[in-house]
C-alpha cells in the first residue's frame, strides 16, 4: 500500500505538536514497512529520510492539465487575505518566520506560478500558501501513484481534497487540533469552513481522541460513525540524550508549549504565585513563546514572583530535552488540548505530569494528576503535593514509565493501517 | 555678570549578556563585553576623542574664557580604562587645564537615591575617590544625580556631603512661571544651590540640532546667540545640559554639530554679553533668588520629566524591589565580586530598557535598547538577579560556618 500523505511541518523544522505526531506516525509506518510519500510545503533538507519526501516548492505545476482548472475555481475563495490566526500569535510569526520570505511581495511568484517557493511556516501569506498547496498537490497526485490520501489537519486539507479530485483515490484526514481548540470561542470562519469542507470530502476521518472527536461532531456536524479515534504516541526514551544537569539547588516546575489562549498559561502563573506562598524553594519556568507572552511576563511581574519564575523563550531540540530532564514536576493546564503529546514526553523523561481534564492525553494517561484547567486551587494543591511527598512523585515515575511502553507509534501506524483497510474495502 | 554654563553627561552601562535560564547557577559572568567594547570604541571614535580634543583646543585658544563642565559615570570610567585609556587621558588632559570642572555622581548610575540613604551616600563616595585617584586628587564640589533626578529630600542628602550645589531640569510643572535661569535654593537644606537646565536651548541642541523638520533648522552660532540676546536682562545664567554623545553619536559628524561648538564661544563672546562658567563659578557669583520646592522626584527624562523611564510599571517595580531588598545581605558579604555585580546592576538603564510607554517616547527608548522588547529587557535582568541572589545566598550561609572556626 502506498500513502500519499500531506502535511505541513516536519522535525526538525516545527513549531509545535503536529510536525512531531507526523514524524512519529511516519516513522511508525515506517516499521510498519509502508510506503509513505510526505508532502510538506518547504523541506530543509535535514529532515530523517523516513519517507518519500516531496517538496512542494520544487513542483512545476503543468497548467495544461485541464482538470486543475476545476480545482483552481474551487480555491479561488481561498484567496481572500484575512487575518488569519493558525497556531501562531503575531509576535511568533516575527520570531520563527524568516523575514525576507516572510516579507516578499512577490511580483512573478503569484499562486498561478508554475513553481512556488514556500516558507511553510504560519505567516501572512498563509491562505495563500494553503491553495497554492493545493495545486502542488493535484499535480503531486497526477504524478505519483498512490493508493490512499492523507492529510494532517486544516492546513493540508484542501491539498487533500485536490489530491482526490484528480486521483479519485479515497481520502483520510487526520485532525490534531480544530479551530475552536486554538481560538476558543473567536472561531474563524475561513479555516472553519476549510476544516468542515475537508471533514466532508473525507472518506474517513482520524481523531487524535474522543474529545476532539466530540468536538468534530457536534461542532462540524459530522456523523459519529466516520471518525475514528487514534490516540497519539510518544517516542522510545533511548533516543534522548543524557546529561542534563541541574544546576539550581530548588526543585523546577515547567510549563513547555506555546504560549496563546489554548495553553491556559495564565493558570500555570496563578498556581505558581500560591505554591510560592507557601514554599519559596521552588523554581517556575514557561518555556515557549506565543502572543500572551508578554501578558505572561507583566503578570509574573506584577504578583512580584519574577526572581522564581522564568521565561525560556521557544526552545529547540535538545534545550526542550533538557528542560524535561531537569523538572521537577511538568504541568499542562491547557484550556482545550485536543491531545497534547508534550506530558508524554515529559513522562519520558520520568517527570511526574499534572494534566489538565480538557485534553486529549488525560484518556490515555493514567499515571498523572488531572485537574480542571481553571482549577488553580487544586492545580497548586497538585505541585506542591508532588513536590513534597516522595511517595507519589516516586510511584508516578515508575508506573508512568511503564505506561508509556503502551503508548508507541508503530502501534499507532497499525491502527492507522487498519483504517485505510476499512476505507479502502468501503470504497471498492 | 551673563554667564553659559555647560555640564555635559558622560556615560555607558555595563550591559547584560543574552542570559538564559539554563544559566542561572553556573555562569557568573553577566556582561556583554563584545557589545560594551565595541559600542565604547564606537562612541569613543564618534564623540569622546574627537569632541575632548575640539574643547581642548577651545579652552586653550581662549585661555579661561571658554569652559564646560562634567560628570563622568564610575561605569564610564571603568570602561575606559578596559576599552579605550586614551580618553581618559583625553579627559584628564582637560581636566588639567583648570577651565574644566567635574562633578560627583552614584557611581554606577545608579537609582538608589530614592529607594537606600546609605547605599546613595556609599556609591557618591566611591566616586569621590576614584575621581580623585584618576585626576590628581580632583575634589568635586558639584554633585549631579543619575539623569538629574533631584527632590527636596535627594538635595538635603547631598548638602549634608558637604556639596556646593546640584544640577536638575528645569522642569515645567515644578516651575510654573518661574525662570530656569537663576539660581536656587533646596528647599530643606539652603545652603545647598540648585542650578536648572533650560530644557529649551539644551535640547535645541541635543536633540533638534540635525532634525530637518524642525523650522530653525540649520542652527546656527549666530542663530543660537540672537535666541540668547532675547533672554530677559536679569536672568543670568543659561544652563546647558545634555548627554556629551550629543556630539557625533546623537548628532552625527556630518550634521557640523562640532563645527557649531568650534564657533560657538567666539560669537558669543563677541555678540553677546555672556560668559562662559563652570557650575562651581556661577553658583560663586550669582546670587540666589529662593526656594525651588521639589517635593516629588524630577528628571530630566522624556515629556514628563519624572520618573517613570525607570520605575512605574511592574516590569520596572519589580526588578527594581528585588534587587534592593538584597541591600542587608549584599553589606554582609565581602566578596568583591559581588559587591562589583551588586553595584552594576543598580545601573539605571537597565530599568530604562524596561519601559513600557511605547508612545511619544517610547522611539527614543528603543533607540538606547539592546534589546527587542521591555519584556525581554525584563526576563534578561531577572534571570541575571536570580543567579545573582543564589550567590549572595550562598556566600551568607557560608559565613557563619568560618566564623565558627
Amino acid at each position: 500500500m502506498k500513502v500519499l500523505m500531506f502535511g505541513w511541518e516536519f522535525p526538525p523544522h516545527i513549531s509545535g505538536g503536529l510536525g512531531t505526531a507526523c514524524y512519529g506516525l511516519v516513522k511508525g509506518m515506517m516499521h510498519q514497512k509502508t510506503d509513505v510519500i510526505f508532502v510538506v510545503p518547504k523541506l530543509w533538507g535535514d529532515e530523517e529520510p523516513l519517507a518519500d519526501f516531496v517538496n512542494a516548492s520544487s513542483v512545476t505545476i503543468d497548467y495544461t492539465e485541464r482538470r486543475f482548472k476545476e480545482i483552481w475555481k474551487n480555491l479561488t475563495y481561498l484567496e481572500v487575505t484575512s487575518f488569519l490566526i493558525p497556531y501562531l500569535g503575531p509576535e511568533e510569526y516575527e520570531r520563527f518566520t524568516d523575514k525576507s520570505l516572510h516579507d516578499r511581495i512577490d511580483v512573478d511568484e503569484s499562486v498561478f506560478a508554475k513553481q512556488f517557493s514556500f516558507s511553510g511556516k504560519y505567516g501572512k501569506d498563509l491562505m495563500m500558501e494553503v491553495s497554492r498547496y493545493a495545486l502542488v498537490a493535484a499535480q503531486i497526485a497526477k504524478d505519483k501513484s498512490h493508493d490512499i490520501i492523507h492529510a494532517h489537519d486544516w492546513l493540508a486539507f484542501p491539498a487533500g481534497i485536490a489530491a482526490k479530485e484528480i486521483s479519485g483515490k479515497p481520502l483520510v484526514v487526520h485532525v490534531h487540533a480544530t479551530e475552536y481548540d486554538r481560538t476558543g470561542k473567536n472561531v474563524n470562519l475561513q479555516v472553519y469552513e476549510i476544516e468542515r469542507s475537508g471533514m466532508e470530502a473525507a472518506d474517513h476521518i482520524i481523531a487524535v481522541s474522543q474529545l476532539t472527536k466530540n468536538t468534530i461532531v457536534s461542532k462540524y456536524g459530522i456523523p459519529e460513525e466516520k471518525v475514528t479515534v487514534i490516540h497519539n504516541a510518544v517516542l522510545d526514551a533511548s533516543i534522548i540524550q543524557h546529561g542534563a544537569r541541574k544546576k539550581v539547588p530548588e526543585k523546577i516546575v515547567t510549563f513547555l508549549g506555546r504560549i496563546t489562549y489554548q495553553k491556559g498559561p495564565e493558570y500555570f502563573i496563578e498556581a505558581a504565585a500560591k505554591v510560592l506562598k507557601r514554599d519559596e524553594n521552588v523554581r517556575f519556568v514557561m518555556a515557549g513563546s506565543g502572543d500572551l507572552l508578554h501578558k505572561m511576563v507583566n503578570r509574573v511581574a506584577e504578583l512580584r514572583i519574577a526572581t522564581k519564575f522564568h521565561f525560556t523563550g521557544f526552545l529547540k531540540g535538545g534545550d526542550v530535552d533538557e528542560m524535561f530532564a531537569i523538572s521537577d514536576v511538568y504541568v499542562m493546564p491547557s484550556v482545550s488540548e485536543p491531545f497534547g503529546i508534550s506530558p508524554l514526553e515529559a513522562v519520558r523523561h520520568n517527570t511526574p505530569v499534572i494534566i489538565s481534564k480538557q485534553s486529549g492525553v488525560a484518556e490515555v494517561l493514567q499515571n498523572a494528576i488531572k485537574v480542571d484547567f481553571w482549577d488553580i486551587d487544586s492545580m497548586a494543591d497538585a505541585i506542591f503535593g508532588l513536590l513534597h511527598y516522595d511517595g507519589i512523585s516516586r510511584m508516578f515515575r515508575e508506573m508512568g514509565s511503564n505506561e508509556l511502553k503502551k503508548l508507541k507509534w508503530e502501534q499507532v501506524a497499525l491502527k492507522v493501517m487498519d483504517t485505510y483497510q476499512h476505507t479502502l474495502t468501503k470504497n471498492v | 555678570m551673563r554667564t553659559i554654563c555647560f555640564y555635559f553627561q558622560v556615560h555607558q552601562p555595563f550591559r547584560l549578556k543574552p542570559y538564559r535560564f539554563f544559566d542561572i547557577g553556573e555562569d557568573h559572568d553577566y556582561y556583554d563585553t563584545f557589545s560594551n567594547k565595541s559600542i565604547m570604541r564606537k562612541v569613543a571614535e564618534k564623540c569622546y576623542l574627537p569632541m575632548n580634543s575640539l574643547l581642548l583646543e577651545l579652552v586653550e585658544k581662549y585661555a579661561g574664557k571658554f569652559k564646560v563642565s562634567f560628570s563622568i559615570s564610575g561605569t564610564a570610567l571603568d570602561q575606559f580604562e578596559a576599552y579605550a585609556p586614551e580618553v581618559l587621558e583625553s579627559f584628564q588632559k582637560l581636566v588639567k587645564t583648570g577651565h574644566v570642572e567635574l562633578m560627583n555622581e552614584t557611581y554606577t548610575h545608579s537609582l538608589c537615591g530614592l529607594k537606600s540613604k546609605e547605599e546613595f551616600i556609599r556609591l557618591i563616595t566611591k566616586h569621590q575617590e576614584r575621581i580623585k585617584e584618576l585626576f590628581d586628587g580632583y575634589s568635586p564640589k558639584v554633585f549631579r544625580n543619575t539623569e538629574l533626578i533631584y527632590s527636596d529630600e535627594i538635595g538635603a542628602t547631598v548638602a549634608q556631603l558637604g556639596y556646593k550645589a546640584i544640577l536638575t531640569e528645569g522642569a515645567k510643572h515644578v516651575l510654573g512661571w518661574k525662570s530656569p535661569n537663576f539660581v536656587y535654593l533646596n528647599a530643606i537644606e539652603p545652603k545647598l544651590k540648585v542650578l536648572l537646565k533650560n530644557f529649551r536651548l539644551s535640547d535645541d541642541i541635543a536633540f533638534r540640532f540635525s532634525n530637518r523638520s524642525w523650522a530653525d533648522w540649520p542652527m546656527t552660532t549666530e542663530k543660537f546667540v540672537t535666541w540668547i540676546n532675547q533672554i530677559p536682562q536679569e536672568e543670568e545664567t543659561l544652563n546647558l545640559f545634555m548627554d556629551y554623545e550629543t556630539f557625533g553619536e546623537h548628532q552625527w559628524a556630518e550634521s557640523g554639530i562640532f563645527e557649531f561648538m568650534r564657533h560657538l564661544p567666539d560669537t558669543v563672546l563677541n555678540h553677546s554679553n555672556f560668559t562662559f562658567s563652570t557650575p562651581s563659578e556661577v553658583v560663586e557669583n550669582i546670587p540666589p533668588v529662593g526656594k525651588i520646592h521639589v517635593p516629588i522626584p524630577i528628571s530630566w527624562a522624556d515629556e514628563e520629566r519624572d520618573l517613570t523611564a525607570w520605575l512605574g510599571n511592574d516590569l520596572q517595580d519589580e526588578a527594581f524591589d528585588r534587587l534592593y531588598e538584597l541591600e542587608e545581605l549584599v553589606k554582609s558579604s565581602e566578596d568583591p565580586e559581588i559587591q562589583r555585580d551588586w553595584e552594576y546592576l543598580q545601573t539605571s538603564d537597565h530599568f530604562y530598557y524596561m519601559c513600557t510607554k511605547f508612545f511619544a517616547d517610547g522611539d527614543i527608548h528603543t533607540y538606547f535598547s539592546p534589546y527587542e522588547n521591555p519584556y525581554e529587557a525584563f526576563i534578561n535582568y531577572m534571570n541575571v538577579l536570580s543567579d545573582f541572589i543564589l550567590r549572595l545566598k550562598s556566600t551568607a550561609v557560608k559565613k557563619p560556618k568560618t566564623v565558627k572556626k
